[in-house]
């Protein structure tokens, strides 16, 4: 994938929240957004999904840029997948029509063949028996799981996780992670915000660090990690991998 | 003794069912004995069985209050829901009809409402069937109630669900079909019960423009006959029989679509 993010500004009720945020990348695969919580990371990525719309600037995507219309922010909506960071499931819907909710009304299957493309998705992520559960009834990774599902559902030309297992305890987002690792082995592009440190590092094969509404630091992730440029990575990398 | 009187889930089920029962026996010969007490102070002289020659009145009054109350129920929801809507458009002219109706409706008294529904509109418009009129006022009343109460079961739907809406590429109207109101419903359900009950009871208004349903044939009744309560009590039962398959029906599509958020 090709991303080019120009000159992004944000600012809610006036407080500055991105500042020209600017990233060229010719070839990025798995780009990793890390930095301090109100750095600007989640509002970027939901420029990116289309769900805000910035003041100044503008994204491309493989040469394509959103255009801040109606008509056609929706197209560019369809065709991304966002998981958030929880509660992104629909509570009166069971897993499997939350998956076929899209498919059906925005990407014109008929209900039989979203339903059986939905439980290909469930058996491959071994979900197959939670199909016909309300989001109450699943754990939190499960509900991030069947999330991720129906985000690829849809087969996005790109990915959006914005802090995907903040809101789930070690064993849960482990689970979450390997669904992440594998989907992204499957070849399909993403960017991911999170707090995971050894994954980032380990599935990024670009990384950015936002601080203070702006860019601080960008790269292939090897060289972030182990020859930060700035004092301020430095000391970002240093306060999260201390323990 | 206190363990007669208080619930608790260490007791054994049997012994529950049984306190539960004397309980609920306990309260129904209070509520018997006050009413029993203050009628026998009365000093009537009670003629039932005049009043039971009249009982086909109070069948066709009972049944047409019913048939209006089913009818203004259904307008009612209707509007109710295009008002609420109305509250979410974009387009001004619906949402500032959708405010002054409900504000207009909500502040003026239904009796208000239906004379001038009646006298001065029907009169003007030369409407000329007054059940019709009846029901219509009694729908624009109810449904500025009930958009106020889908209003609120839209508000209380969280910002991430419209936002998981959007980000999967719903149009707003989808939006609003396959997300909003479904969850928004589930909400509303206890307050629409008793709005609906409200509504039941409200249609005996509309016996100040002559229509003959329940309460406008009871009190034609008890002027022939000279003979009040016996008019009034079947009046009350009337309406009980008309409202509790309401409380029922709403408890039990409540258990039905219930799920946790």
């Amino acid at each position: 994938m090709k991303l080019k993010l120009d000159r992004i500004s944000k600012s809610f009720q006036g407080n500055p929240v991105l500042n020209a945020v600017s990233i060229d990348l010719e070839q990025v695969h798995a780009l990793v957004l890390i930095g301090p919580s109100g750095g600007g990371k989640s509002t970027l990525l939901r420029i990116i999904a289309g769900l805000e719309i910035p003041e100044t600037g503008s994204v491309e995507i493989n040469g394509d840029p959103i255009e801040y219309e109606e008509s056609s922010l929706l197209r560019h909506r369809r065709s991304i997948g966002t998981v958030f960071q929880s509660y992104n499931l629909f509570p009166h819907l069971t897993a499997l029509d939350n998956i076929t909710l899209p498919l059906c009304k925005v990407h014109g299957q008929t209900s039989a063949i979203a339903k059986e493309n939905a439980m290909q998705i469930l058996t491959r992520l071994h979900l197959e028996s939670h199909a016909n559960k309300r989001p109450a009834e699943l754990s939190g990774g499960q509900r991030q799981r069947i999330a991720i599902a129906r985000a690829i559902a849809i087969k996005p030309r790109l990915l959006l996780f914005d802090e995907p297992t903040s809101a789930l305890d070690p064993e849960m987002t482990a689970e979450v992670l390997d669904l992440i690792k594998e989907v992204g082995d499957e070849g399909r592009d993403f960017i991911l915000v999170t707090h995971e440190m050894g994954f980032a590092r380990r599935i990024a094969d670009q990384v950015a660090l936002l601080a203070e509404g702006r860019i601080v630091e960008s790269g292939p992730v090897a060289q972030l990690f182990e020859q930060p440029q700035t004092d301020r990575t430095r000391g970002f990398l240093a306060r999260v991998l201390k323990y | 003794m206190k363990r007669l009187f208080f619930h608790d889930t260490l007791k054994k089920r049997r012994l529950l069912v049984v306190i539960q029962f004397f309980n609920w026996a306990l309260v129904f010969v209070l509520v018997s004995a006050i009413f029993y007490f203050s009628f026998s102070q009365l000093d009537t002289h009670w003629n039932w069985s005049l009043v039971y020659q009249y009982r086909h009145n109070f069948i066709a009054g009972w049944l047409t209050t019913l048939w209006i109350s089913l009818a203004a129920l259904s307008l009612s929801t209707f509007l109710g829901l295009l008002s609420a809507l109305g509250y979410r458009t974009s387009f001004l002219f619906w949402r500032y009809l959708s405010k002054l109706y409900v504000e207009l409706i909500r502040g003026t008294p239904l009796l208000v409402q239906i004379l001038i529904f009646w006298y001065v509109i029907g009169n003007a418009i030369h409407l000329e069937n007054r059940y019709f009129a009846g029901i219509l006022a009694l729908s624009i009343f109810s449904g500025a109630y009930i958009s106020e109460i889908i209003r609120a079961g839209i508000e209380s739907i969280g910002k991430s669900q419209l936002e998981s809406a959007q980000a999967i590429g719903l149009t707003r109207r989808q939006i609003d079909w396959y997300v909003v109101l479904p969850q928004a419903l589930r909400q509303t359900l206890p307050p629409l019960a008793g709005q609906f009950v409200s509504l039941i009871k409200d249609s005996s208004l509309l016996s100040v423009i002559s229509i003959s349903e329940f309460t406008f044939n009871a009190q034609e009744t008890a002027s022939a006959t000279y003979s009040n309560f016996e008019c009034y009590i079947p009046l009350a039962v009337g309406y009980l029989l008309l409202t509790l398959p309401i409380s029922i029906v709403t408890r039990w599509l409540e258990t039905r679509i219930r799920y946790e958020t």
